[in-house]
């Protein structure tokens, strides 16, 4: 484990000047079941994108490339929501 | 109001890694009202679920310029940062066609309690910003304590549902029509199930000058003990019983929309209460006995009464 | 050219931070700071100020608001007394911790209860902790030149704190001296533009403010606010020279008097200086080896200097306008005496309450205080350290 800067080191204040860079900490291994796509079934409605609470899908010129497996928690929703059942959520026990 | 395929262009304002739980509605109505509109903003955030698990030090998930300082004053707080931005452009410190908005977000303890005050204060003197209160009718935070937005009957940890009392013994509280009472431009009520719904209001709201308000119902699995691949039913059946409806107030005018549109026109079914009830843990309770089908009953009665006035003055 | 006014506190205070201008001042009424927002108020409908005033529904608020416009980046001041500076004291702590340079004044009233509108010090004696600079000032002239001093302290490259200016309520606030008033380029000048650091407007690098710092950082936070609190002595003397330069008066940390040759002395706070300098000097005229330190600085405490005016003196009488319920004596006294406890020389040192919810103090308690310290001389001993002065048995 690597040892964490001093008081000198880090910017004043608490303030995070690194906007965004959550996305380092991998919420990913939070999951006990992850999301998979039929692709066939899939008509890019990107409806799933728009309800997934942890920005884990990622869409590309409109169309759904795949899910960010480094983040997603598996909360089910996008199978939830998808009006093609194209979703569906597999245990990773 | 544009395509999903088009917000999906626009660069995400919240990045992944946050620690809200997984499922929770809060983030995916921040989402939603973040990606509304192309304008730069700058967002200020009440202690709460979403302040909290979006800034863990040393990582934060935002993307635009954010402030945290207290629980109760994000309202006042957002005030204070938008009076410098006319402040800083009128005497030309900042580029005169720099158009930035301006966001709070409180959670239902952070705006229906504590954060009242400063939020009517803040409406009252008609800065321009957007205050969106992200409804997951408790204080989830802290371990899901009652607040005034807590429905009757709920099992909260501070009004829990035991052998003499079965749970919240007061109504949730209509904070948006407390809202309306200060004649803001424009006032609205949503929830992410019906995402283009929410974020069309969400694009107006932040666009509208003047202060603006957003009261959006963001179910919270685990504080309602509900199935969190149940997202979209949870919140369309919030909206199905006339519990939430959907509505905007624009100038003064109230206006149905959506479902709840539907529901008032006849061309839908007004769902009973029950139904609502009966996909949450919280409510458990009421189906067991006598006293809590009693309180079902006056929760129904109320919620008829209170769609009646919606009805009526959106027919005004 | 200087311009030369009756002003009381509330009045000059206003008026330096209309010479000021800030960006943003948010502010709500209170009992006896009233005047000075009324004041403000005026120059800013008369359009004399370009200030964006938020006249805001509580003191939370006000305070909550000058965070939020100070964190954006731009100059902020404010103003407040007792129950409003306790409202906003959750804020207070944010704000330094936040480093965020606001300047304000605080016209003292005692805190309730029962509810007194009368000065006291209890007010900003219970923020001494807060991170803020605090300095206390004795008479409408000094309540004008530190609030111009204040916005330099705080916007210290080095520092980044907010300061607070104190002033006594009625006492200082509503009662008219003559006050000398620098010429509108002159404090323009000295005050100089706004340097932001970390701005919330600033969108090409977008920053969080406030995050939730747990036990693995905050402390480190900490540690960084400590650390700059440490410079702050330096710089209060550095301003307060520089002022100095420009209007003749110049500021320190604390103001000795007859202090040269004093056997017994006081050290006060505020406006009662002004009535114990009076008393020391007819006293000194009539032989008496008495002298004061008014304690200008009290956060910093400027431990060093007030240890090197002590030397050659026997007793001390600290006069605390609040005490300190339930501790060893009120907080300037406690200050002092722990700053006395490593040196070789100890005077004796006694603690006197005075003038709590605006108890008067004239003159004549100032002589019974250096005659009860004569008689510690004389008999040797103190038969009590903590006495009470003025009140009724």
């Amino acid at each position: 484990m690597s040892e964490k800067p001093g008081w000198k080191k880090i910017p004043v204040a608490g303030l995070i000047v690194d906007a965004g860079n959550a996305r380092e900490y991998k919420t990913g291994d939070w999951r006990t079941q992850k999301p998979v796509i039929d692709r066939d079934l899939c008509t890019n409605c990107l409806t799933c994108w728009v309800n997934c609470p942890d920005s884990s899908i990622i869409v590309e010129e409109g169309k759904f490339k795949e899910f960010d497996y480094d983040h997603c928690k598996g909360c089910g929703i996008c199978a939830g929501v998808c009006p093609k059942k194209a979703i569906s959520m597999v245990s990773e026990r | 109001m544009p395509s999903l395929k088009t917000l999906s262009a626009r660069e995400e304002r919240l990045s992944p890694g946050h620690r809200l739980c997984a499922g929770c509605g809060a983030s995916v109505a921040v989402r939603q009202i973040l990606m509304s509109t192309e304008l730069p903003v700058v967002v200020a955030a009440s202690t709460g679920c979403l302040e909290v698990a979006t800034t863990i030090y040393p990582y934060s998930a935002w993307k635009v310029p954010f402030i945290h300082n207290a629980f109760e004053n994000s309202a006042a707080t957002i005030t204070g940062v938008e009076s410098m931005y006319r402040a800083l452009k009128k005497r030309g410190r900042l580029d005169q066609d720099k158009k930035i908005k301006f966001i709070a977000f409180g959670g239902d303890g952070g705006t229906y309690d504590i954060g009242l005050q400063a939020l009517s204060g803040a409406l009252e003197r008609g800065h321009d910003f957007t205050y969106v209160c992200y409804d997951n009718e408790a204080y989830m935070n802290t371990g899901i304590q009652r607040s005034s937005a807590t429905p009757i009957g709920a099992n909260t940890t501070t009004s829990p549902c035991g052998d003499e009392i079965p749970g919240k013994r007061d109504y949730k509280k209509n904070l948006t029509h407390i809202v309306v009472a200060h004649d803001v431009p424009y006032a609205a009520q949503a929830t992410p199930s019906y995402y283009m719904d929410l974020i069309n209001k969400a694009q107006k709201a932040i666009e509208t000058d003047g202060p603006t308000f957003l009261n959006v119902l963001s179910p919270c699995p685990r504080g309602w003990r509900a199935d969190a691949t149940k997202f979209r039913e949870l919140g369309q059946t919030a909206v199905a019983t006339c519990l939430w409806p959907l509505y905007e107030v624009v100038d003064g005018k109230y206006v149905l929309n959506g479902m709840s549109k539907r529901i008032a026109d006849g061309k839908a079914e007004k769902k009973p209460l029950v139904d609502w009830l009966s996909m949450q843990g919280r409510f458990k309770h009421l189906f067991a006995d006598e006293k809590g089908k009693a309180i079902i009953e006056n929760a129904q009665k109320k919620v008829d009464r209170d769609w009646e006035k919606i009805k009526a003055l959106a027919s005004i | 050219m200087t311009m030369v006014k009756p002003l009381n506190g509330d009045d000059s205070a206003a008026y330096g931070m209309m010479q000021i201008d800030p960006d943003v001042v948010a502010a709500y009424p209170i009992t006896p700071q009233t005047e000075l927002m009324q004041n403000f108020a005026q120059f800013h409908a008369d359009g004399r100020v370009q200030t964006e005033l938020i006249t805001v529904e509580s003191e939370h608020s006000a305070m909550s608001a000058c965070v939020g416009a100070s964190a954006a980046g731009g100059r902020v001041m404010t103003a407040t007394s007792s129950q409003g500076l306790a409202l906003m004291w959750e804020i207070l702590y944010i704000a330094s911790s936040y480093r965020l340079p606001i300047a304000m004044n605080v016209i003292n009233r005692t805190l309730s209860g029962p509810i007194n509108i009368h000065c006291d010090h209890s007010d900003t004696m219970g923020a001494r902790d807060s991170g803020w600079i605090q300095i206390y000032g004795e008479n409408p002239q000094e309540a004008y030149d530190n609030t111009i001093q204040a916005v330099r302290i705080a916007e210290h490259m080095d520092l980044r704190l907010p300061v607070m200016c104190m002033q006594d309520g009625f006492i200082t606030s509503h009662a008219v001296e003559r006050v000398e008033l620098l010429d509108d380029d002159v404090v323009k000048d000295f005050v100089g533009g706004f340097t932001p650091t970390y701005p919330l407007l600033d969108l090409d690098n977008p920053v969080t403010y406030g995050p939730l710092d747990l036990y693995d950082y905050f402390f480190e936070h900490k540690m960084q606010q400590i650390d700059a609190m440490s410079r702050a002595e330096k710089v209060v003397r550095e301003i307060g020279k520089e002022f100095g330069e420009i209007s003749g008066r110049s500021y320190a940390m604390l103001e000795p008097f007859g202090m040269e040759d004093a056997e017994t002395a006081i050290i006060v706070l505020s406006s009662t200086a002004g009535t114990t300098r009076s008393t020391v000097s007819d006293l000194r005229s009539k032989g008496r080896k008495v002298g004061m330190i008014k304690v200008r600085g009290f956060r910093p405490f400027p431990q060093e200097e007030l240890i090197s005016l002590l030397d050659d003196v026997k007793v001390i009488a600290v006069l605390d306008r609040s005490d300190g319920l339930g501790a060893y004596g009120a907080p300037v006294f406690t200050e002092v005496r722990n700053a006395l406890y490593d040196e070789g020389h100890k005077p004796e040192i006694v603690n006197y309450v005075f003038g709590l919810g605006g108890r008067d103090i004239g003159k004549k308690d100032i002589v019974t205080v250096f005659d009860d310290l004569d008689k510690i001389i004389s008999s040797g001993e103190v038969k009590r350290r903590m006495r009470y002065l003025g009140v009724r048995e």
